[in-house]
Parts: structure tokens; sequence; C-alpha cells
């Protein structure tokens, strides 16, 4: 003898645990251009990744004799075959696609690693500081403006002194630096989301502040942070590319899209290709980067498919 | 008496992803020079609807006027451009609006933007435009209107910016005012002096008003025509006294039956059973079948949506056999 | 003991800004309730009801005074304790738009309110206790797999009081709960807090600005102005009999009153 008489049209659907992320999920899969977008994301991964062991050349071997040739142009190999450079060759005659390939992989960590440094920081901490306010909320936000008050590259320069060259190593301090707008952000979204009525009924449940942060406050706030983070990208990638311009982050012969890009544009006139192809890739990748977020931003909002 | 506004057969939907949304549905009223007509209804009846398509204040597209006349003063409003529309809007019809605290503002002193209809409209130079400023403010009760042009609206109380609110809608000496529930943001209290003083001036300026309110209460103090509204299409339509007299609709006796302070204690509170029909799925027949216990259910039309007759001189109900009471004459 | 709470000599001020003095919204006010009454709690916007109910809440700190429930004085209680005492008492709020998380679907609402009493329930028992609320507050099972938006006002209030009563408090306040709802649909609400009241025994404290419906529903009403209780009494009696100016300045303005004559 049960109780509760469960209509049989709803008995696959009641799954307490079935959360915003599987609902947003759901939605997700509906959304044609965000789900292809996803697709060129992973596509774009997979050939900086995978593409240099399946590439003929090495990208850091360098032949003068086919200085900053045309795409297409025909090389033979050590072991006597014949072999095309699908992008042309750059000023040092290395092979342009193996390049980006590389360089994608630099670029595309920055992104991720910077952006999830500066996402993790700058939600938890821009939500501690505006749902409890007051005194902590003064001193949390004057640390974050004296952070913002030192000069970046200093920082950078300490940094790299004080622990060693190293890639992790910038990321980490790109992410440290771009977390502080995101907290801001955060924080005045969730002051206003703090006097809501619903997050005063969640306290008056005696839920402790960490569960009313993480599933009363945090989820209301992630549209404007999706939003947020597909910018940071593009901006941690062209960080970098200063970075690495002054000597701080991917040294030669390794490479970056952003310092491709930066040598693609002083040999724009002689090779335009040098410029095209790297930054077709970065291109692409941000366009779908955003869609994605749009899509993603769009999916977890409940009201979204409605009207 | 001539009608100021005369509005027939007005059709408004908005074209929504979910479907066409019927917001309102051949709607005639008539607003007779120095009346005060009120509209009744629900939120999502369409009585808000109705006025705001008037001064084309809908957003089009999803909106959509499909069809009706809105005559005012010999032009067809529905059929203005966006530019001509301006011209009315604020001079010769004027708006006010439910949430005083937000119509203001903020960051502008009382008086400019008090003046700002006359500039626009009337062209007075800023001296010229000041003076009336002031009077229209002391016109409204604000005492010292002088020194309160200068301050700026958080220095207001609610009941004293609805005043500036009505102040800036009457400066110009529009013909027509369409108040959209102007007492509903404020306390009891001010309520009552807000109402004596739209009833005061309009008496004085001999202005024509509509009222847009839920409150049944509001409209027996102030109307002398009321519309209750239903599903965006006219109910019952009549004379106040007449309407709250002989209610003929079963919605209008039941809105009546609802209210709280008409009620003994102890019993249940009587209560209107179920949800307002969503407009983009109307029922064929009757909108109010299915929440209606005071008449007789079973009589409501069913194939077809019931027209409005005039069952009495000036008093006008949706012919559904089952919501009439008395039944209908033939 | 019969009084279930008191409300001793309770002080909520603001600090003003600036050079401005403090605001004192809630000026020395002392209520006691018995078990099982109703207490109607009547003012305009800005009386300090809204900030007086919210200290009650514990949401709100007192400047001065003691909130004593049910012999518990619960500004003496520690975090933990106080978030264990809150299950006790539960608040309705005035703003169904406002009052649910937008991105939780009505059984995660729920099921969070109960689970704050029960802890952790297995998947089917949670089923039946979010059922067997939304079948109190007069709402569809269905209604619990679907998201707050997809709701009228009327049924988030009625959502909004399922999830007060999650919790299986013993007193309950009402904050302006009909205030922002259609006449046809207030009285629904109204008729359902009633029922409620009766069949669980709460204790209410019912707020509003609206005479008409205190009137109806209260057993004993409080008048508040400029954060003093100006008077208090049985609703009948000072309905009928306003004492203080103030009440009886309340009471002549209410429209809806003078449509009986």
């Amino acid at each position: 003898m049960s109780t509760a008489v469960i209509p049989a049209t709803l008995a696959p659907a009641i799954r307490p645990g079935r959360s915003l992320w599987q609902d947003a999920w759901a939605r997700l899969r509906k959304n044609h251009l965000a789900v292809a977008c996803g697709f060129v994301l992973i596509a774009v991964v997979l050939i900086c990744f995978v593409g240099p062991r399946l590439s003929p050349w090495n990208p850091e071997v360098t032949n003068l004799a086919l200085k900053a040739s045309p795409p297409g142009t025909m090389e033979t190999l050590a072991d006597g075959s014949m072999a095309k450079h699908w992008f042309g060759t750059d000023t040092l005659g290395r092979d342009l696609l193996t390049r980006i390939m590389r360089g994608g992989q630099v670029s595309l960590m920055v992104g991720l690693v910077a952006t999830s440094v500066a996402l993790l920081i700058g939600v938890a901490y821009g939500a501690t500081a505006g749902y409890l306010g007051g005194r902590t909320d003064a001193v949390m936000m004057r640390f974050v403006d004296v952070l913002y008050a030192l000069p970046f590259m200093i920082f950078v320069i300490l940094l790299t002194t004080m622990f060693g060259k190293s890639m992790l190593l910038m990321y980490m301090a790109i992410g440290a630096v771009e977390w502080l707008t995101m907290s801001r952000i955060v924080r005045a979204q969730v002051q206003g989301l703090a006097r809501q009525e619903f997050v005063e009924a969640a306290r008056s449940l005696g839920l402790s502040t960490a569960v009313i942060l993480f599933r009363h406050i945090i989820p209301n706030v992630l549209g404007p942070v999706i939003v947020y983070a597909t910018l940071t990208v593009p901006a941690v990638m062209l960080l970098e590319a200063a970075l690495s311009f002054l000597g701080l982050g991917v040294q030669p012969p390794d490479s970056s899209w952003g310092t491709l890009i930066d040598d693609g544009a002083t040999n724009m006139e002689t090779s335009p290709w040098l410029l095209i192809y790297p930054a077709a890739f970065f291109s692409i990748t941000l366009f779908c980067l955003n869609f994605a977020g749009d899509g993603l931003r769009d999916a977890l909002d409940v009201r979204g498919g409605k009207d | 008496m001539s009608a100021v506004l005369d509005v027939k057969d007005l059709q408004v939907s908005f074209h929504t992803r979910n479907g066409v949304v019927r917001a309102v549905d051949r709607v005639s009223l008539k607003v007779g020079a120095g009346q005060t007509v009120g509209i009744v209804g629900e939120s999502g009846s369409g009585k808000s609807v109705t006025c705001y398509s008037l001064l084309g204040l809908i957003p089009q597209p999803p909106g959509r006027i499909e069809g009706g006349t809105a005559m005012f003063g010999g032009l067809d409003l529905l059929k203005l451009s966006e530019k001509e529309l301006q011209k009315v809007r604020g001079s010769r019809i004027s708006m006010i609006f439910q949430d005083p605290m937000t119509s203001l503002n903020p960051y502008l002193k009382i008086g400019s933007q008090l003046v700002e209809p006359l500039r626009l409209h009337e062209g007075l130079d800023k001296a010229a435009a000041w003076k009336r400023g002031i009077a229209a403010l002391k016109e409204v009760g604000i005492p010292e209107p002088t020194t309160r042009m200068e301050q700026y609206p958080h220095e207001f109380s609610g009941g004293m910016r609805q005043r500036v609110m009505i102040a800036m809608a009457l400066i110009t000496r529009p013909e027509l005012l369409i108040a959209d529930e102007p007492t509903t943001a404020l306390d009891v209290t001010i309520q009552q002096q807000v109402l004596d003083l739209i009833k005061d001036l309009q008496k004085r300026l001999g202005i024509a008003v509509v009222f847009i309110t839920h409150d049944l209460a509001v409209v027996h103090e102030v109307c002398d025509v009321v519309n209750v509204m239903y599903a965006g299409r006219l109910v019952e339509s009549a004379a106040a006294a007449d309407l709250f007299a002989h209610p003929r609709h079963a919605y209008t006796r039941a809105l009546m039956r609802s209210i709280p302070a008409l009620q003994k204690k102890g019993e249940p509170l009587y209560t209107i059973p179920g949800l307002p029909p969503d407009l983009s799925y109307l029922p064929s027949g009757c909108a109010f079948r299915a929440r209606q216990t005071p008449g007789r259910q079973a009589l409501c039309l069913i194939d077809r949506q019931p027209p409005l007759q005039e069952i009495a001189p000036g008093h006008w109900v949706q012919a559904c056999p089952g919501c009439v009471e008395g039944g209908l004459p033939l | 003991m019969s009084d279930f709470l008191v409300i001793d000599n309770a002080s909520v001020s603001f600090p003003g800004r600036g050079r401005a003095p403090a605001n004192l919204a809630v000026d020395g006010v002392s209520l006691t309730l018995a078990k099982g009454e109703i207490l109607g709690l009547v003012g305009e916007s800005g009386c300090g009801k809204s900030t007086l109910s919210r200290a009650i809440m514990q949401l709100q700190p007192l400047t001065s005074g003691r909130i004593i429930l049910e012999g518990q004085d619960l500004s003496l209680l520690d975090g933990r304790q106080l978030r264990a005492a809150r299950l006790n008492f539960q608040m309705v709020f005035q703003d169904p738009y406002a009052s649910l998380n937008p991105r939780l679907t009505i059984f995660s609402t729920l099921a969070e309110a109960i689970q704050a009493r029960t802890g952790k329930l297995s998947g089917p028992a949670c089923w039946t206790a979010v059922e067997k609320l939304l079948e109190r507050v007069g709402l569809d099972p269905t209604a619990a797999l679907k998201y707050p938006h997809e709701f009228s006002g009327g049924q988030r209030q009625r959502i909004a009081i399922a999830r007060a009563l999650g919790p299986e408090p013993r007193l309950l306040i009402a904050d302006e709960p009909v205030s922002a709802l259609d006449v046809s649909i207030q009285s629904q609400i109204i008729n359902l807090l009633l029922k409620l009241s009766r069949e669980l025994q709460l204790t209410m404290l019912f707020v509003s600005h609206d005479l008409s419906v205190v009137r109806y529903l209260a057993d004993r009403t409080a008048v508040m102005h400029r954060g003093k209780i100006v008077e208090l009494g049985e609703t009948e009696a000072l309905m009928a009999a306003p004492q203080h100016e103030y009440s009886k300045a309340l009471l002549a303005a209410a429209p809806a009153l003078r449509m009986r004559h």
C-alpha cells in the first residue's frame, strides 16, 4: 500500500536528483548552433593536441632555403618522400600549420587554466563578499582594490624572478589578475540576490551559508559569469602574447597564437598567410566560444526555453 | 454628450513563440466629456493593454493591433504614426502610472521633470514654464511649491510623488487622463487623499478620465461608468450605480462577493475557483464557464463566444445564458 | 505556559546615513501570542511591521529586547542552535515572484524544506512528502516537476506556503501574503491560510496593510505606527470602536469598508 500514487507518465521524470545541470544539458542539446560550435571547439582542441604528432614537420627545425614560402609549397623530407606545407612556412622556413597547432596548445591552455583560476577565485570570493556584506565585504573588496592598483607587469616579473620561468606559473599569474574583475561582477550580482526573499527563505530553513551560496545564489549569477568568462578567454590569450613579447611568456622557438599573430602582423605585406592562418584559428575559436557560452547561459536559464 | 474617446472593436494580440495571445478582443468603450470611466479586471484581463495600445505604448512586435478604431477629437489614434502620437501623448492625453517610485527620474529636479511637457508641447521658455510648474504643484496640494520645485524625487514621500505625477499629467490641460492603478502602490490613508484629488481636479478642470484598476471599491468611489473585463473581453458595462446595484454577469457578481470586507468572519471566504484562462488557448464558448459558480454553469455557451447585449438602457452584458442573472430578455 | 511567543520590548534601529540620526524602525514593541492564535499586525508601509517580522524570524538582529518562542530566548542561541530552532518558525513572503528560487524545480524547493527538518530522505519517501505538501496547499502533484516561472502569482504563493510548512513549523509569519495578488485569488489564499492554521494548529502573525483581510482572519489585531504598537485588541472590538487616533484614521480611509453603507 502506497500513499503516493505516482502517475505512470510522471514516474520516469521523477528523479529527485534531477538537477539544474541535467535540465540545462537537455536544453543545450536543442540549441543546434551552440552544439555545432561545441563540436568545432573540440575539433580545434584535437587538431592542436593530436595534430603535431601526425605532422611530418618538426615545428622547431628551420629551413632557410624555404623562408616564407606560400601555402602549398612542397619539400623533400629526410626519407626522400615529398610533403606539402599546407599553410606555407614562416620567415625561418618552419611549417606554419604545425607551428599553429603547437601554438594552439599554449594558447588554449592559457585560456583554460587562467580562465578557470579566475572563475574559481572570482566567483567564490565575490559571492562570499557580496553575501556576507558589512565589514567582511568592505575588507575583502579593499583587498581587491589594492591588487587592482598593483601594476600587473611588475607583479608577473616578481613572480617569475621568485619562482623561475614556468608556463604553469604564468597561467596562474594571469588567472590571479583576471579574477579581480570577475569577483567585482559577482559581488554586485550577489548583493542584489542576497536581499531576495527566496534567499531569506533559505536562511529561515536554517541552511548553512555554504549551502545557500552554492545552491541558491551562485546558480543565479551564472548568466553574467559565463558571458564574462567567454570575454576573459581572448583577454588572457592576448595577455599571454604581450608577456611573451616582453620575454616573460613562451620563448622562441616555442610559439603561441598570440606570438604567431604578432609575427604575422610584421610580415603582413610580404607574406599575408603568416597573419591570416593563425588569426583565422584564433577568431574561429573565440567565435565558437562565444556562441557556446551564450548557448550555455540560455540553457542554464530555466525560463529560456519558454518565452 | 459628445464622446471624447470612442473605441470600437479594438483587437490587440501578442505573437509569441508559444502562439498568439489574444490580449484584447473586440473591446468597445466610450468616454464622454468630463466623465470618469473605469476599467476593472484582474491582471491579464487586458485592461492595461487596452489603454496602452491607444497611445502606441505596447511593444510592436510582439504586440499587434489587429483591428478597430479609436476616435479622439477626429483622429483615429490607431492609425497615427509614432510622430503624430507623440504630439498627442503628454499634451492632449496624459497618463499616470501605478508606481510613483519608479516613474520619476531620481537624478533630475522635480521642477525640471514637471515642466518638461510644457517645454516640449507648448514651447514655453524656462521662466514661464517654471511659473506654471509652481502653480501646478499648488493645484495638487503640495505645500511650499517654490522650494519643492528645486528638490529631488527622494525628498518626496510616495503620496507626494503621486501628486507630482498628477500635476505633471495635468499641466498641459489634457482632454483625457488615463490613470493606471494610480493608488495601488500607496498606503490606505494616502490612497483616499489621492482619489479625492483626482476627483476634485477632474470636476474643476472638466477632464475625461479612464481609470484602470483591479479594486472594485476604488471604482465604486470614483467612476461614473464601469467596464468589467475578463480574459481580454468586456463582460459587463454599465453606469456605476446601476452596476453595483444590479450586477448581471456572473463574473461581476463573483468579484463583488469575493471582497473580504463584505463577508462575515468565521465563514469561509467566497472564492472564485480556479484561474483565469490562458489567453493563447481560449475556450470556444464563454470564457468564465470553468470558474463560474454564481450562475448556472450548465447553461453557459460552449460553441461560440457570447456577444455583448444591451439588457437595460446603457447596461451591456455578455449574453451568456448561464452567466446573466435573471436570464436574457428575448 | 500559555504564552507561545513573547516579544519583549523589542527595538531595531538602522544607522543613519552620514550625519542623519539613527532610524528607529521598531521602537520598544511588546506583544504576546498564545498558541494557535492569529494575530493581525496592521500598519502602513514604513511603520516597521516588516522589520518586526524579520526580527522575529531572526533575519534582522534586534538592537535591544528579547524574542522568546516557547520559553526559549532566540537571541541567546549560537549559530548552530539557531539554525536548528529556525525550523519552528517560518515565513510566507509578500512577493511570490521573488520568494522562490527561479532555478530550482518545485520538487527541489520543497524537498529542501522538508529535509531541513527530517534530514536526508530516500527518493520515494521524499516524493511522498512533497506530494503530501502540495496536496495540502491545493496543488496537483505534477506541479513538482515544474519551475516557478510556469505558475501564476496565486499558485506561487501556494508553493511558498508549502515551503514554509515543509519543516513543520509551529509559528508562521505571513508578511503581506496576499497584497500582490488579484482579488479573486486573494480569497483563495486567505481561505487556505485559515484552513491550515486550524488543521495544523499553527500560531500565526499576519502582517498586512489591508484592514478588511485582517478583520476577516485575525483573532486579535495590533495597529503599528512609527515603530510602536499604538493599539491592540480583539479584532472585532478594535474595528468597531478604535481608540487611538491613528487606528481611527486608518479605518476611516479603507475604501472597501465604506462600501457596506
